[in-house]
């Protein structure tokens, strides 16, 4: 396949290879080397990693000064960007600033709701939302133009990619939902963590039914649970997560210290099995707060040595 | 209709402590259908404010009116005639009444008597709930007659997010997720392919991003 950015991302897919990504939060302070220390240690396991963008809609150090600190260490970013808080000239503004800085791939949400973080009383913004952000930004890299109409002088060049939940409701609209982010004009999908591999098998037969899986690149999100208790959270906490009771039995019968290696075991079986779904075309490994672990998920799934791309 | 609560009558009495003669004016429209501003509020209010002062070892002498409207001329001005015998007045319409007071009657202190919410309905007795955000371009004959805009958390165009579960929004599980309505609505009125056209980006100048917004209507105007 052809590819349209100097992404390596996109080059790495391009050439059949299965992707891995990850992700790192930026701190909550103006430590820029707490994000540089954490791309250090996984970044010979992956081929880019994600910088959130004040996830959970609490503040924190921003992604795209993030990136740049990843850039300039030599570590491919995928700038996130949501919605929720730039409107139309914030987030061009801020895609002609990556693409100054040679940002080559960028990932477009819509955000969580503010109510979540550490400003529920702030406004939101929401003036586009995610779909018209990917179509934004495939408008400016494709036909060199601003929203408005007016030309941009050396326009960006991004790989342009978004999320999908396949576990969200309601499922029958979540693979015309994909469908609808393919016609936006996505090129990368990061799904939702996925621990119902039964109900991700079936979105994604949905999916190839369509013959989505050859317009868009899917990268198969997992991430590995810590304890008993992180499983049960993510189970009952949180919004668009699908944790199946017999996964949550899995890491309760275990005792406390060997949880996180169970945690881990679940992790590398899950991606196991999905390499041999066919569409899945690589990984995203989001160990929160336990990045560490990003290079033994890896390893040991046989994702490892990452291959050499320029 | 226009939904407004009742402000906390602390507050209330904060606005009109130094005052003596105080005009209570209710509005017979919106917010008397969702009992915060109508005749009934207005006497209560009148007996809670002439109560709070006798404790306070005050006096204080309380008109009550109510008008059939505070958003037009007409009816405003049936207090032209008394608007200078009080020290202050408590407008219990909503914030455009509150406001249109305060313009006509230039030297009369107006406080306003309730928060006002939303553009809504009454969806049973006692809850009242938000149906328009008066964007000014009406997107309802492409989302199935449910306007993402006002009953989205997001006002995703095309939504649902990720956070829709069993129908609900993620900030509150009491509240529908509009998406979710939005497709069961398409479902029963066999349109659900209608989903996947792609709602392009808004043009929000028609909403309050583009400033105070008027409607002149020459063939009507005097």
């Amino acid at each position: 396949m052809s590819t349209k950015t100097p992404s390596r991302l996109e080059k790495i897919l391009a050439a059949g290879h299965m992707a891995v990504t990850s992700e790192c939060g930026p701190p909550r302070g103006s430590k820029g080397e707490v994000i540089t220390k954490k791309a250090e240690m996984i970044k010979d396991y992956v081929d880019a990693i994600n910088i959130t963008d004040n996830q959970t809609s609490v503040t924190r150090l921003c992604s795209l000064a993030a990136c740049i600190r990843l850039k300039l260490m030599g570590v491919e970013p995928i700038l996130q960007m949501v919605t929720r808080d730039r409107n139309r000239i914030a987030l061009q503004s801020d895609i002609l600033g990556a693409a100054s800085f040679d940002l080559y791939n960028i990932l477009c949400l819509s955000g969580d709701h503010q109510q979540f973080g550490d400003s529920p009383q702030g406004q939101n913004v929401f003036d586009l939302d995610s779909i018209q952000l990917i179509q934004t930004v495939r408008y400016m890299r494709d036909e060199g133009k601003f929203l408005g109409g007016d030309d941009i002088d050396q326009p960006p060049k991004m790989f342009v990619g978004a999320a999908a939940n396949p576990f969200a409701d309601p499922f029958e609209i979540r693979v015309p939902r994909l469908a609808k982010k393919i016609a936006a004009g996505v090129e990368f999908i990061q799904t939702q963590c996925i621990y119902n591999l039964e109900k991700f098998e079936l979105w994604m037969k949905m999916a190839r039914d369509r013959g989505l899986h050859e317009k868009v690149y899917i990268l198969a999100g997992v991430t590995p649970f810590k304890s008993a208790g992180m499983a049960k959270y993510m189970k009952n906490r949180v919004p668009g997560m699908d944790v199946p009771d017999e996964v949550v039995n899995r890491m309760s019968g275990v005792p406390k210290e060997k949880q996180p290696e169970e945690g881990i075991k679940i992790c590398v079986e899950s991606i196991q099995r999905l390499k041999e779904v066919e569409g899945v075309k690589g990984f995203h490994v989001m160990a929160i707060e336990w990045e560490e672990k990003v290079l033994e998920i890896v390893e040991q799934s046989g994702l490892y040595p990452r291959p050499k791309i320029e | 209709m226009i939904v407004a609560e009742k402000k906390p009558i602390d507050e209330i009495i904060g606005f009109v402590r130094d005052y003596r003669k105080i005009l209570l004016v209710g509005c017979n429209e919106c917010v008397t259908v969702c009992y915060a501003g109508g005749k009934k509020e207005v006497e209560i209010l009148a007996s809670a404010l002439t109560m709070a002062f006798m404790k306070e070892g005050k006096e204080l002498e309380v008109k009550e009116v109510t008008l059939e409207r505070q958003c037009d001329h007409e009816y405003l001005e049936e207090i032209r005639n008394i608007i200078d015998e009080y020290d202050a007045a408590v407008s219990l319409a909503c914030g455009v009444g509150v406001q249109f007071m305060a313009e006509k009657y230039f030297r009369t202190p107006v406080f306003p008597g309730v928060n006002t919410l939303f553009m809504g309905v009454t969806e049973e007795r006692g809850v009242w709930a938000e149906r328009c955000q008066g964007c000014g371009k009406c997107i309802l004959g492409e989302t199935a007659g449910i306007c993402p805009i006002s009953r989205c958390a997001k006002r995703l165009l095309n939504g649902p997010c990720g956070g829709s579960t069993k129908g609900k929004c993620e900030i509150n599980k009491e509240l529908d997720c509009a998406w979710q309505l939005i497709i069961d609505r398409l479902k029963e009125l066999g349109r659900l392919e209608d989903y996947e056209e792609l709602i392009p980006i808004k043009d929000w100048s028609t909403e309050r991003a583009g400033g105070p917004r008027k409607v002149i209507r020459e063939d009507l105007k005097q």
